[in-house]
């Protein structure tokens, strides 16, 4: 079987049986890719998560297009990429049809007035874990404290900031503070 | 033109989101309320689909809003747009540019935008409880308590912590939402 098919067919599967997010993903497509097909190696593997993590967009399409591409080129990129949105395109085109009418009957709509709380707390301790794992250094500080006092702040305010700001903000003040190290380290060098 | 409002709707979410996961939620939720094409209640009923089904949150939302906007050509036009910057962002780096994380101003700006995205994420889990448990959406609205949701999330946080304690990991998100949705319809009948 040609490889690009074979990229379409993986992708297609994993797409479908990924629940849980992309770090659930990451296990699978190790197995498949680096310990099963032997198509990738183990370091760019890693080199793919370190990638696909730190660049914008969900880890399952960046995975996709960067393993895609790694296997056949241009053509393996779109191939797997397609393949892994095809099984959640499907399913939630099909929900997105009966979800209104699914959610006005009563008990349902009991149900899921508990179940938007518990979303609520996902996503509470989602962004706790995600803190945790900051260190805990000034910049860090305080650009945590400025970016979620003035987004609450400006929500209660009917301000709209959108988020794209503050993201474009904090990284450039990463780069600068990154610069200004690099002169401080320059001018005691000199 | 419905189809290009989308595309590039979702073109600016999958750009600029960072973090994977609940790491974008804030700036879909900016999204979709501000262009009224979901309330909060349906914000996070949907959120909970999208956690339960395979597929990343900001896809799953796109492929859902495409649709109720657009139908399947919206679905369409939305999808392709949250995918395209990670395609092509991706396909540059694997085909030209090899390790990215060499190169020292991409770790700055990333150690900026890391401590940004949790202030975003517990920035956006904080309105959100205001909102359901206390009513508040902005500063002028009048605290109403509502007593039914704080209850459940207090039950669904003990329930969190206590699994968390005795069997060493996270309860999964389907079967809070189980839990979540049977305590939403014994609380609504009681």
């Amino acid at each position: 079987m040609n490889k690009i098919l074979m990229l379409f067919l993986t992708f297609l599967k994993i797409g479908a049986f990924t629940f849980g997010g992309g770090y659930a993903m990451i296990a699978l497509l190790q197995n498949e890719f680096v310990e099963k097909k032997k198509w990738i190696t183990k370091e760019d593997f890693f080199n793919m998560t370190a990638i696909a993590e730190s660049t914008p967009g969900p880890v399952a399409i960046n995975s996709a297009t960067y393993i895609g591409y790694r296997v056949a080129g241009f053509r393996g990129a779109a191939a797997s990429t397609l393949a892994v949105c095809i099984p959640s395109f499907v399913i939630i085109y099909l929900i997105s049809i009966y979800f209104d009418t699914f959610l006005s009957f009563r008990y349902v709509n009991y149900a899921f007035q508990g179940i938007q709380v518990c979303v609520v707390y996902l996503i509470l301790k989602a962004g706790l874990q995600m803190l945790k794992e900051i260190p805990k250094n000034p910049l860090n500080i305080i650009l945590f404290t400025a970016v979620s006092g003035s987004m609450v702040l400006f929500s209660l305010l009917a301000v709209s900031f959108s988020s794209v700001f503050y993201i474009i903000i904090c990284g450039a003040a990463g780069v600068f503070v990154f610069l200004l190290k690099k002169l401080v380290r320059k001018g005691d060098a000199a | 033109m419905i189809y290009l409002e989308l595309f590039l709707h979702f073109l600016k979410i999958g750009a600029v989101s960072f973090g994977g996961g609940y790491g974008m939620i804030s700036l879909i939720r900016e999204t979709v309320l501000e262009n009224g094409w979901l309330t909060e209640n349906e914000f996070l009923s949907f959120i909970a689909v999208s956690e339960s089904t395979p597929g990343p949150l900001a896809v799953n939302m796109a492929t859902f809003i495409g649709s109720s906007q657009g139908g399947v050509a919206g679905s369409f036009f939305a999808t392709l747009g949250v995918i395209l910057p990670s395609f092509i962002i991706i396909f540059i780096i694997a085909a030209l540019i090899g390790n990215l994380l060499k190169y020292a101003g991409v770790e700055a700006f990333l150690s900026g935008v890391r401590p940004c995205v949790a202030a975003l994420v517990l920035g956006t889990a904080f309105t959100m409880g205001l909102r359901s448990f206390f009513h508040v959406g902005n500063i002028t609205d009048t605290v109403i308590i509502n007593h039914r949701e704080i209850l459940i999330f207090i039950l669904l946080a003990g329930i969190g912590f206590l699994f968390k304690k005795f069997k060493k990991k996270n309860l999964s998100p389907v079967i809070m939402f189980l839990i979540a949705a049977v305590l939403g319809v014994m609380l609504n009948l009681s």
